[in-house]
């Protein structure tokens, strides 16, 4: 089957992904959206690399999962970090480093 | 059929993507992209890419989403009712402008493509395509800077992640200066407390451990050491 199709899933995911990132305020889930969008690179990666029949693609998609496991962890640190100096755990009310 | 596959699929992975957009409580956002997670794996499969499939569930749907629930626990977020239905109107205009721009782009960058005209059936693969042998030669072959880089990275993202969330050091040096949290260790319980004394004779709580000078005689006959005490 067509690799268009799967194109056309990642592409709605990380349009879904983007639209979370603007629009939640909790920075759990924002972190949650960003996975959203790595995973549709992911998909289209592996679509592409099913298409080609090349080995790629996989690599290319297993180093974007190290990518964001690096990501979830350093953003899970910063929230802890966060709640420990009794912040509020929301973007919207940080906003030093806004300028 | 795999026609069908992916579209079950495909709508499972969009309806938890949508479910991780739009839900309120950030502990059912976890849940809902657990189930895109799941359904993203079965798309790898069908596109036969049965290692990364199987690594998206392990590491992904197991080990970071293991991660995400701690911070959950610890963090809360639960309690206010969110967030997303207080974003102001602007800003949730200009989020669903931006996505439908991006849609659009997208859109067009798959439809103006010539990939319609390639044949994009996919090629022919080869018996060991997908499989963790094919993975891991060309990982120790064509990309095996990519994947010494991607270890340097997270060992570097371990310690971290270490720093800023550890209790001393870091982010949170100033910590003390801040109202403490109570916690029951913090408590001052009086002395003798888990010892043996509190179980035989019930010092502790309800009565404070004698002076340590008297201890020995104290504890064998406390009332007859005051009897004499006294005459």
């Amino acid at each position: 089957m067509s690799v268009n199709w799967y194109l056309l899933v990642s592409a709605m995911i990380f349009t879904l992904g983007a639209a979370g990132v603007i629009v939640r305020r909790n920075p759990l889930v924002i972190l949650l959206c960003l996975e959203l969008m790595l995973n549709a690179g992911n998909l289209a990666l592996i679509g592409f690399s099913r298409m080609w029949g090349d080995g790629a693609g996989e690599i290319f998609a297993i180093v974007v999962m190290v990518i964001a496991a690096c990501e979830v962890a350093i953003g899970l640190g910063i929230i802890v970090a966060l709640y420990r100096r009794r912040l509020p755990v929301d973007v919207d009310e940080l906003r030093e480093l806004h300028g | 059929m795999t026609f069908l596959f992916f579209f079950i699929f495909a709508g499972f992975a969009l309806a938890g993507a949508v479910g991780v957009v739009m839900l309120r409580n950030p502990f059912y956002c976890m849940l809902s992209l657990v189930v895109h997670l799941i359904s993203l794996a079965l798309l790898f499969l069908l596109l036969e890419a049965q290692f990364v499939a199987v690594a998206q569930i392990v590491v992904y749907a197991g080990a970071v989403m293991v991660l995400y629930v701690f911070v959950v626990a610890y963090v809360g977020g639960g309690d206010k009712p969110d967030q997303l239905w207080s974003a102001s109107a602007r800003q949730k205009a200009l989020a669903i402008g931006f996505a439908s721009l991006i849609f659009i782009e997208l859109a067009i960058a798959i439809l103006g493509t010539a990939l319609s005209a390639l044949g994009t059936d996919g090629a022919t693969l080869s018996a060991n395509y997908g499989t963790p042998a094919q993975i891991g030669e060309l990982l120790l072959t064509d990309y095996l800077l990519a994947f010494e880089l991607a270890s340097m990275l997270l060992l570097v993202a371990a310690i971290g992640a270490v720093a800023l969330a550890g209790r001393r050091g870091g982010i949170a040096e100033d910590e003390s200066n801040l109202s403490p949290r109570h916690t029951p260790v913090d408590t001052p319980s009086p002395a003798a407390t888990g010892s043996m004394a509190e179980g035989v004779s019930g010092y502790g709580v309800t009565k404070p451990l004698p002076d340590p000078q008297f201890e020995g005689r104290e504890l064998q006959q406390p009332t007859r050491a005051a009897a004499e005490d006294d005459r």
